[in-house]
């Protein structure tokens, strides 16, 4: 296949003209190593030159990862093979994956979506750089006037070892659960944040502008600290469809929001159907602060996601939004987790899913109050929405309280598309296709149009895809 | 100009389940005609019209339908719709999460591009312009372009919003299913008035099922159809109407 004109000028600018040549040594790349063992975590933590503070806790963390269980009680798991898995990638092998090797329905996707070409490379890990470099480096001139900190996570260790290490798996211990022991063992790339105190950062920042670093890995990890009164919505992931030739993404995210500070943190993710997504989120609020999570799931063949909120202090408050897609052969287990550690706190749990052609989908939901936190206010809402006779839907919602004096308010529905909505619509000159695809655009709206706008439009876009084909 | 419209409906049956709901309607409609059609509870006035518009709820199990030379029983609910027929609902369905007005807009332009393949989409602003116009005229309030489709619309607003996508979708053969119900008599006056307006300018055959005689105030039919029993009965003008309103059906169905 020849490499586009366009792709091929931009390649030549970066010296990047063979990347499309490298077939053969890709191979042999991924003939070396696989599995995990002590000497290839030495070896990670070499290769990055690590303190030996990090070495010690990956080492540590390796030993939880091998005597804790699968987790049991959630989707199956059997297919993981851990022996089978590059447990770390170079960055100058990584954008050695030649185009050849990305999946063809990715392509199309991309195809579909209208992603510039070099933006598709990068996306499928197949291309180092892409335009927006100059937007990146702008908007990092401008933080780093006000002292915020924007790196990759790697980086941030090397260049403010005191920071990180006071936080640092402070919120997700490498010994919460399984995964979570195996991303602090091998965790490579993510991003670090840190805004000082009173400082509000008015554009969302977004993963995918920090180039040349590791954010599309495997077992990233993601730390944010927002310093009191100030704020940051942080963009993670994006529609186009995420090719990743291992099978296990693995991250962990760790937020910490101060005393009257507000995170908002924007996922949107859309994983190749091989892969399964095992995410291990939490973020802590103290006083009067509020953290917003806003998770949307597509693609994957098993994620288990349940963004969490532990509120530490009076005042603080906590939301967790989601929107599940399940797909043929997929499962999406998602949902959220609050902990109301504190008394005045309140939190609201939001989670819609969709489920078309034998596609699965969980809502696994707790929220927990400790006694003595009184005048708590909590509200859980899960709607499930099935196309089809064959997908399913199921509802855990945990309520776990120790408290009398709270205020605790729980829907749930779940729903088929209906004949008569569609009789309705078709009867007005819709397609079968599109009068199903508005009704599942309507059912997710509430979601959709509390991310930024671009994004919005591209999830609008992306939905219809997905509905392509999935009537009649 | 106006293109001619016809429908022949002849000895038409259909059945939910082993229900039999329609045994035998017979009906000819043509451009700018309006036909009325009343009947007891349970007479099959609903359905009938649910069956024309393809409603898959109901199985045909006789008779044939031809709209403009067209087998109409062999269009899918959509190419009934793109091909010119409209249903008014009796009890619309609300989309949670669809605005009215994009709804619309897409509906419209869908049919749009259907019927002439030459046909320039109309843009959300200029698509807005056209349904504030036709709105005013039904004295809606502007606020519906933003609200979701059916939902939380009261009886009145349903029926009104019936008529606007009526007006804006441009059929040629539009079924009213009690469009009279739920609307106090200003708004009924309203809406009869906007139908026959639509129906002069757009040459619409008309067919309106009604529980109420009210509607023939505002509305001059061509014929009156009563049924029962899945069939109609009895056919004529505005007398038959007076018999009703002095015997009730029994009176009609007894001759």
């Amino acid at each position: 296949m020849p490499v586009p004109k366009k792709t091929k000028k931009l390649l030549d600018k970066t010296g990047q003209t063979d990347a499309f040549s490298f077939k053969t040594k890709t191979k042999s790349f991924f003939a070396s190593k696989r599995g995990l063992n002590e000497d290839v975590i030495r070896e990670i933590s070499a290769q990055k030159s690590e303190p030996s503070w990090m070495l010690d806790l990956r080492l540590n963390a390796y030993k939880i990862f091998l005597k804790k269980k699968m987790p049991a009680w959630g989707p199956d798991l059997s297919g993981i093979d851990f022996n089978n898995i590059h447990y770390y990638v170079r960055p100058q092998d990584k954008v050695k994956r030649s185009w050849e090797e990305v999946p063809s329905e990715i392509k199309d996707t991309f195809d579909k979506l209208g992603i510039p070409e070099a933006e598709r490379k990068f996306l499928a890990g197949t291309g180092a750089q892409f335009e927006s470099e100059m937007v990146y480096h702008s908007l990092a001139e401008n933080l780093a006037k006000q002292g915020v900190i924007f790196e990759s996570t790697d980086d941030a260790l090397k260049h403010h070892p005191d920071i990180f290490k006071k936080y640092f798996g402070t919120i997700v211990p490498p010994a919460d659960n399984k995964f979570s022991a195996l991303n602090s063992a091998v965790w490579s790339g993510g991003s670090f944040i840190y805004v000082p105190k009173g400082v509000h950062v008015e554009l969302p920042l977004q993963a995918y502008f920090r180039i040349n670093s590791e954010n599309m890995g495997q077992f990233e990890r993601t730390l944010i600290i927002a310093d009191e009164g100030s704020s940051v919505h942080y963009v993670e992931g994006c529609t186009a469809p995420t090719y990743s030739s291992d099978s296990l993404h693995s991250a962990v995210v760790e937020i910490i929001v101060k005393k009257g500070a507000r995170v908002q943190y924007t996922t949107i993710q859309n994983w190749s159907s091989n892969v399964y997504n095992l995410v291990t989120k939490r973020a802590a609020a103290y006083e009067n602060a509020h953290m917003y999570w806003l998770d949307c799931n597509l693609g994957s063949k098993v994620t288990m996601k349940y963004p969490s909120i532990l509120l530490c202090k009076p005042g603080a408050k906590g939301e967790i939004q989601s929107l599940a897609f399940a797909g043929e052969g997929q499962h999406q287990d998602a949902g959220g987790k609050v902990i109301h550690l504190s008394g005045n706190t309140s939190s609201t749990i939001i989670s819609k899913s969709i489920s078309k052609k034998g596609g699965h989908s969980t809502y696994r939901g707790l929220v927990k109050v400790v006694p003595g936190a009184s005048k708590v206010k909590t509200r859980v809402v899960c709607d499930a929405l099935m196309l089809d006779k064959a997908s399913r839907s199921d509802t855990y919602p945990v309520m776990d309280i120790k408290e009398q004096d709270v205020a605790i308010a729980h829907e749930a529905t779940v729903a088929k598309i209906g004949e008569d909505e569609l009789f309705y619509l078709m009867s007005r000159g819709l397609s079968e296709e599109q009068a199903a695809t508005l009704i599942v655009n309507g059912f997710a709206s509430p979601i959709v149009k509390q991310l930024p706008m671009e994004y919005a439009v591209e999830l609008n876009r992306l939905l219809a895809l997905e509905m392509t084909g999935s009537v009649g | 100009m106006i293109k001619k419209s016809n429908l022949q409906i002849k000895n038409l049956r259909a059945a939910i389940g082993s229900t039999k709901i329609l045994n035998g309607v017979s009906l000819q409609i043509n451009s700018g005609e309006t036909h009325i059609i009343m009947g007891p509870n349970g007479s099959g006035k609903s359905t009938l019209l649910s069956v024309l518009m393809g409603n898959p709820k109901y199985e045909v199990t006789g008779g044939s339908v031809v709209f403009n030379k067209k087998n109409l029983l062999k269009m899918s609910v959509t190419e009934r719709a793109q091909a010119g027929i409209f249903l008014g609902f009796q009890h619309p369905q609300a989309i949670a999460g669809v605005t009215f007005g994009s709804f619309l807009r897409l509906a419209h332009n869908f049919v749009a591009k259907e019927r002439d393949s030459k046909a320039v989409p109309i843009a959300p602003g200029p698509f807005a312009n056209l349904m504030r116009e036709e709105m005013s005229k039904l004295k809606m309030d502007q606020t519906f372009i933003g609200r979701f489709v059916n939902e939380g619309f009261s009886g009145g607003e349903k029926k009104k919003s019936e008529i606007l996508q009526m007006a804006l979708l441009k059929p040629s053969v539009a079924f009213l299913d009690e469009i009279d119900s739920g609307l106090d008599i200003d708004a009924l006056k309203t809406v009869a008035t906007e139908v026959g307006t639509i129906q002069k300018e757009q040459g619409l055959a008309l067919v309106i099922v009604s529980h109420n005689p009210k509607i023939l105030d505002f509305i001059e039919p061509d014929k009156i159809h009563i049924m029962s029993k899945g069939k109609i009965v009895a056919q004529g003008g505005k007398e038959i109407v007076a018999k009703i309103e002095r015997g009730g059906y029994d009176a009609l169905l007894k001759n």
